[in-house]
């Protein structure tokens, strides 16, 4: 398999708090990773990371074999191919739902609005919101409006997709519609970084799971191993936190 | 420069009492504006038609009213019309307070109406009276928006009084302009001076109100 | 009150309302001029200017425009710079309306969550890009109550020219009831040119807002 994204001996301080350190990774193309940990262990930092959006203080991170973190000239490149999806609804509240959606396709990549609007309502129509493509987000509810933000990011066609906890500010109801289409991307063969508190869906959908503890991958695993016989003590009382026992 | 007109003789003592009367009348005007907005703006609240109507059209006469205009229809079409003098002090003082019901009479409202309805609900719930309710709950919470609002209506309320001079009250514009026609001969630079001055005293009399009124805003913004 | 005289005194109260309007516009022009510039420039923290847009800010906030007027008029040419009363009157406005459109457009552009630009980076987009297409439309939005204040505020203020011997309407009408004593008379125009000039800005502005609010964020 070819690596698509690499990440060498990456390292994070906020001040003096250590928030990654010595962070080796390599994905595969194709390949979904999913992160998880306790809160404040570094998962979301790890994804700003990657994208640029933080500075990193050691190490590099490539994909396909050309730098984007730290220094890149072309960082605005880069992220082209490094989609992202927030756990808050991010959408740009002034824009339609379509105007969304090809609002950096036409802007960044500077392709036709014809073709733009052809693609999205192709991607719009298959996580079933086409014909809500003239709403405005705050008309929509917060599954949707993350349906939106992940058709937003594939309009890109990024070689990497990101996803930050985009479940943890929705109504219990609505996280299935959102993982959903994360499964049907997964079916695609889309190359995927999930940071993620549904453990089920984990499961269901990791190729690999990563555990992290304290800035640091401690855990770099097949998905059924680590949730039938996690190797570390810390992985095991993770686990045992999402188990209720009277 | 026309710096040195200012600290000759009693000047600049002049000029400081000229600030005051600005200073008095906004004070006086701010605190009428005060009690009678905050009843205002209960009423506002009621929702009963015939109130909604009579302060709505109040509302907007301010709103587009310049208070130059509201000065001159008090002391002249008051005299005019029934033949007594309104004295100008007293006739600004009704001005600026008819200006200042309505703006803190709106920010009242606003704030009234800010109150989510659960704090009313989870109030009665608790078993507190009407009475105790407003008392313990809703005043506190209100008070806490409504006076940085009322301070920085006292800047806005000390730059309005600069209009008193002209309906002819000596005020510290007019002490300006006296001094600089007392001493055209010996200082025919004193206009830049003293006007400079003039500038500065009321930056330095609104400038420190402003800070507070954001500080506390800042403060108690939750 | 006397329709013969007030028919007279139409012509003449339409000549200062033209000019007070006129100026007015002017002013408020020169205002959103100056208020675009000042506010980006304490956006962008460029430095020594941010610093001193911030004190322009504070000065012309905390002053009355009468005093500045003064200043600008009758102080000025003391020291050699003379202004006629028209273009005084327009930069005073200016200066004044431009302090307070400063922080209008300021605090819309500060409003929008940081997300925003996050995820605007995250699909590529230059800074050029993030501002234009994402943050100026939002904050335009959220700064047009701000804005449409300012407008009306600043159209009050024009009543303050004829200090500075500006044949406004405030002049007009304090000129023809020295004269004449028609003081009813002339009071009713000054009220009723006031109404023209302010009323349709005034439900305009609620209307834009709506307008604005409707267009960017559907609801």
């Amino acid at each position: 398999m070819e690596s698509v994204l690499k990440i060498e001996h990456m390292s994070k301080k906020f001040d003096d708090l250590i928030v990654l350190e010595d962070i080796n990774l390599s994905i595969d193309k194709g390949e979904v990773v999913v992160i998880v940990g306790s809160s404040g262990c570094g998962k979301s930092t790890l994804l700003r990371c990657i994208n640029g959006l933080e500075d990193i203080d050691e190490g590099q991170v490539l994909l396909d074999g050309e730098t984007v973190n730290p220094g890149n000239r072309n960082l605005t490149k880069s992220r082209e191919k490094i989609g992202m999806v927030f756990q808050s609804y991010d959408l740009f509240p002034h824009k339609t739902i379509l105007e969304n959606a090809i609002l950096a396709p036409m802007k960044v990549q500077k392709r036709s609005r014809k073709d733009a609007v052809e693609e999205a309502m192709r991607l719009l129509d298959r996580v079933g919101l086409a014909e809500r493509k003239d709403s405005y987000p705050r008309q929509l509810s917060g599954g949707q409006k993350q349906r939106v933000a992940i058709v937003r990011a594939l309009m890109m066609d990024p070689e990497v997709l990101l996803f930050d906890e985009v479940t943890a500010a929705l109504d219990p109801e609505m996280v299935r519609e959102v993982l959903d289409v994360i499964l049907d991307l997964a079916k695609q063969k889309r190359t995927m970084l999930i940071v993620t508190h549904e453990m089920s869906f984990a499961k269901a959908i990791a190729d690999r799971i990563l555990f992290l503890d304290d800035g640091r991958i401690i855990e770099d695993s097949d998905p059924k191993e680590f949730f039938t016989s996690p190797a570390t003590e810390r992985a095991k009382r993770f686990l045992r936190t999402f188990e209720y026992e009277k | 420069m026309g710096f040195e007109v200012i600290f000759k003789g009693k000047n600049f003592i002049r000029l400081l009492s000229g600030l005051c009367v600005a200073l008095r009348i906004s004070v006086i005007s701010v605190a009428i504006s005060i009690v009678l907005g905050i009843v205002v703006g209960m009423l506002m609240t009621l929702k009963k038609p015939v109130i909604n109507a009579v302060t709505r059209v109040y509302l907007e006469i301010v709103r587009i009213m310049p208070q130059m205009v509201l000065l001159f229809i008090v002391f002249f079409g008051f005299t005019k019309m029934t033949g007594s003098n309104l004295s100008a002090e007293l006739s600004s003082i009704i001005v600026f307070s008819f200006w200042g019901t309505a703006e803190m009479a709106d920010l009242v409202r606003g704030c009234l109406i800010s109150i989510p309805v659960i704090q009313y609900e989870s109030s009665k719930a608790l078993g507190l009276s009407r009475l105790q309710t407003y008392v313990y709950v809703i005043i506190p919470q209100i008070i806490r928006r409504l006076i940085p609002l009322s301070i920085n209506l006292i800047t806005r309320m000390i730059k309005t009084t600069s209009l008193i001079m002209m309906i002819g009250i000596v005020e510290v514009l007019k002490v300006g302009q006296q001094i600089i026609e007392a001493n055209r001969k010996s200082a025919p630079k004193a206009a830049f001076g003293v006007f400079a001055v003039v500038f500065l005293l009321y930056f330095l009399a609104c400038w420190p109100i402003s800070c507070l009124s954001k500080y506390l805003e800042k403060k108690w913004e939750n | 009150m006397d329709p013969e005289i007030i028919r007279e005194y139409i012509p003449i109260f339409t000549q200062a309302f033209i000019l007070t309007v006129k100026i007015g516009w002017i002013g408020i022009a020169l205002a959103f001029l100056i208020g675009v510039l000042c506010a980006f420039t304490t956006y962008f923290k460029i430095p020594v200017a941010a610093a001193a847009v911030r004190c322009y800010v504070e000065l012309f906030r905390n002053t009355p425009l009468l005093v500045q007027l003064f200043f600008i008029y009758y102080g000025l040419p003391a020291v050699g710079i003379r202004i006629s009363a028209e273009v005084c009157g327009a930069i005073g406005l200016g200066l004044l309306g431009g302090s307070y459109m400063t922080e209008s457009i300021r605090s819309g552009l500060e409003a929008i969550p940081v997300i925003q630009t996050e995820s605007a980076l995250s699909l590529g987009m230059t800074n050029g890009q993030l501002f234009r297409d994402v943050i100026l439309p939002q904050a335009f939005t959220i700064s047009v109550p701000g804005i449409v204040a300012n407008v009306i505020f600043l159209l009050k203020e024009t009543s303050v020219f004829s200090a500075i011997s500006l044949m406004d309407l405030m002049f007009t009408a304090k000129d023809l009831i020295g004269l004449y004593y028609n003081t009813m008379e002339s009071l009713f125009l000054l009220v009723i040119f006031y109404v023209i000039m302010l009323l349709p800005v005034s439900l305009a502005g609620t209307l834009i807002e709506k307008k604005v609010r409707y267009r960017m964020f559907g609801d």
